[in-house]
């Protein structure tokens, strides 16, 4: 039984031999398997490499099973050896095998691998350069969509506006409720220890209440978007693309920006700013439980927080999640539909669509901050 | 199990809940034969292939792989038989020649430079020497299914099982692949065990075959494919190899 034959001894032996001063005997026994010929590969191309001027003789007379694996290592040592040996005790079988290995493998003395091509990556500059050039033409592409929407309302399905506004938005509520509700109680009580020393402890409603609309409300929502939402539209359209689902699009006479792209940058933009919303109000909640904690009644810390913050903070939070929103949705989109081949290429779509959707925010955020400064705002 | 038989399955069966698959089905497969299960689609072929493989244990009946039996001694049949997936199903982040090499690496102590040999020789047994460092991604379905069985042959299993290895691939390349489980079967004396329903494979390769239908749950033929081609009367067998509609 072949099985039981192989598991009985899995391992082949080599010894070397001078049966006179000229010639280099190669004697080999057990079985010149894949399993067997590990330990003695190296040993037999390196005793193989020292018979360089003499006589190099293979003896497999004692050998009970040799394979392609066990032809391989002869040749192995043939090309080490710089040319032919002379093969003695091998039973037809194995001069079948080592025919055959030999017929693949180069001649001995010749470059023993011969590698295929391989496709250079792209790196630094020319790769940013690439995505440059990819985010533009995406970008056009989304704006011709745009343009051209009049014409194709049929393609903006309703169903599949609300299946993304549920999945970006309505799913995303606990995740953002937990997130702001932690985040108001962390900040008010990060912020009531400095105020403490000046008795200005009050003061912290102020504080978090105006850095939550302006600020880390829409940051902190974009950035669950960007992990939750980006992500999954990147590998959603990518899967697409591999599918060849993008191709049978267009050969039905569909636009992938319009019919894949459009929705989901409108259904961002439509949720965002809910999200936004929820995450400000459960932040603040939050801050009043803390503040509640350290014994200010309810009505101060309700007057204190709307004496220093303003409706315009709020509509320039929800404003500016908008936007992030919209960023996060392009990258998540534009990720997916130039994704590679194969299951990776998904993944790293994903994964620069989260890395890119951060960025973006954090950028946009830069430029909007100058832009209130400029204006007064 | 004598020395010539290679898989033995004995009254096997297959239900899912209330859903019976398949049930009472036997058959051996010899040493250096190459042996066709075939049905059409839902007829519990793939299933059968994963029963023999160990990949999914018979609900009901025996099955013997090199001497093993299964599900019993699975690990010891898995590591000594070479399976080909109808997706060729390649490791994408690895090229061709790493995933060749993938199975030496786990079950071998060859040295890297030994690993990479044996697998390139492997690859250029199946023709694709030259692709060696092309990933699985950059490759046609032809090539990815003969990386695929370079990958099952690495450790010179003395038997392969393969899952539809002409779908998804045109008539030349399929013949190619015939070509190639021939030309295996003859230089390594390979037996092979190959699920198809490509008559024109069936015809070209197939020693003996076994036919299973969906709507008898078990095997309606068994015998050598031309033979059942010209002589069979079964109203089912006549439909498959005579491409008639019933």
């Amino acid at each position: 039984m072949w099985g039981e034959a192989k598991a009985k001894d899995a391992q082949a032996h080599m010894k070397v031999a001078e049966p006179d001063p000229g010639t280099v005997r190669l004697v080999f026994s057990g079985r010149l398997d894949a399993v067997g010929v590990g330990k003695i590969w190296l040993p037999t191309v390196a005793a193989a490499e020292r018979a360089h001027e003499r006589k190099l003789e293979l003896d497999l007379s004692a050998v009970e099973v040799c394979d392609t694996a066990g032809a391989t290592l002869l040749a192995a040592a043939e090309a080490a050896y710089g040319k032919a040996a002379e093969v003695l005790g091998a039973s037809s079988e194995t001069w079948e095998f080592l025919k055959r290995v030999r017929g693949v493998l180069p001649p001995p003395g010749a470059s023993p691998l011969v590698r295929g091509r391989k496709k250079p990556e792209e790196k630094g500059f020319a790769r940013a350069a690439a995505a440059a050039v990819l985010g533009v033409a995406f970008l056009g592409e989304v704006a011709t969509a745009l343009i051209n929407l009049h014409r194709r309302l049929r393609m903006l399905r309703p169903g599949d506006l609300l299946r993304l506004a549920d999945t970006a938005g309505v799913q995303a509520l606990p995740l953002t409720i937990l997130v702001g509700f932690l985040l108001g109680v962390i900040l008010a009580f990060q912020g009531s220890l400095p105020m403490r020393q000046f008795g200005a402890e009050l003061f912290v409603a102020d504080l978090v209440t105006v850095a939550v609309l302006r600020e880390l409300g829409a940051v902190l929502a974009a950035v669950i978007l960007a992990g939750r939402t980006g992500s999954a539209f990147a590998a959603e359209v990518g899967t697409m693309k591999i599918n060849q689902e993008l191709d049978a699009l267009v050969t039905m006479g569909l636009d992938a920006a319009t019919f894949l792209v459009l929705p989901r940058l409108i259904a961002v933009i439509i949720v965002m700013p809910a999200i936004t919303l929820v995450l400000d109000v459960s932040a603040l909640i939050g801050m009043l439980v803390a503040m509640r904690g350290f014994g200010f009644p309810f009505t101060a810390i309700i007057n204190e927080a709307l004496r220093f913050a303003s409706v315009r903070d709020l509509l320039g939070g929800l404003f500016k999640g908008s936007c992030f929103g919209l960023a996060i949705a392009a990258i998540g989109c534009q990720s997916g539909l130039t994704v590679g081949k194969g299951p990776r290429a998904v993944g790293e779509a994903a994964t620069r669509a989260v890395v890119g959707g951060i960025v973006a925010i954090l950028v946009l955020d830069g430029i909007f901050a100058l832009i209130f400064y400029q204006l007064g705002i | 199990m004598t020395n010539s038989v290679v898989v033995r399955a004995t009254n096997l069966g297959q239900s899912f809940g209330e859903t019976v698959i398949f049930k009472g089905v036997s058959l051996e497969v010899h040493r250096g034969e190459i042996f066709v299960i075939l049905g059409g689609s839902g007829s519990g072929k793939s299933t059968l292939l994963r029963q023999l493989i160990g990949l999914l244990p018979p609900t009901e009946g025996e099955i013997e792989v090199l001497g093993w039996a299964i599900p019993r001694e699975r690990t010891r049949v898995l590591s000594s038989i070479g399976v080909l997936f109808q997706s060729g199903a390649l490791f994408g982040s690895m090229t061709l020649l790493e995933n060749v090499m993938l199975p030496l690496e786990m079950h071998t102590d060859l040295p890297p430079s030994a690993r990479a040999q044996l697998a390139l020789v492997k690859l250029r047994l199946v023709g694709l020497g030259e692709a060696a460092d092309l990933m699985p991604s950059e490759v046609s379905g032809g090539m990815a299914k003969r990386a695929a069985m370079a990958r099952a042959l690495a450790l010179d299993p003395p038997l392969l099982f393969l899952d539809e290895p002409s779908a998804g691939l045109d008539p030349i390349t399929s013949a190619e692949l015939d070509q190639l489980i021939l030309n295996l079967r003859r230089d390594l004396g390979l037996t092979f065990v190959v699920v198809t329903h490509e008559l024109a494979s069936i015809l070209a390769i197939g020693d003996r075959c076994l036919m299973l239908d969906g709507k008898a749950h078990g095997v309606i033929a068994e015998g050598n494919p031309k033979e059942l081609q010209a002589h069979s009367d079964h109203p089912v067998v006549r439909a498959f190899f005579h491409r008639e509609v019933r």
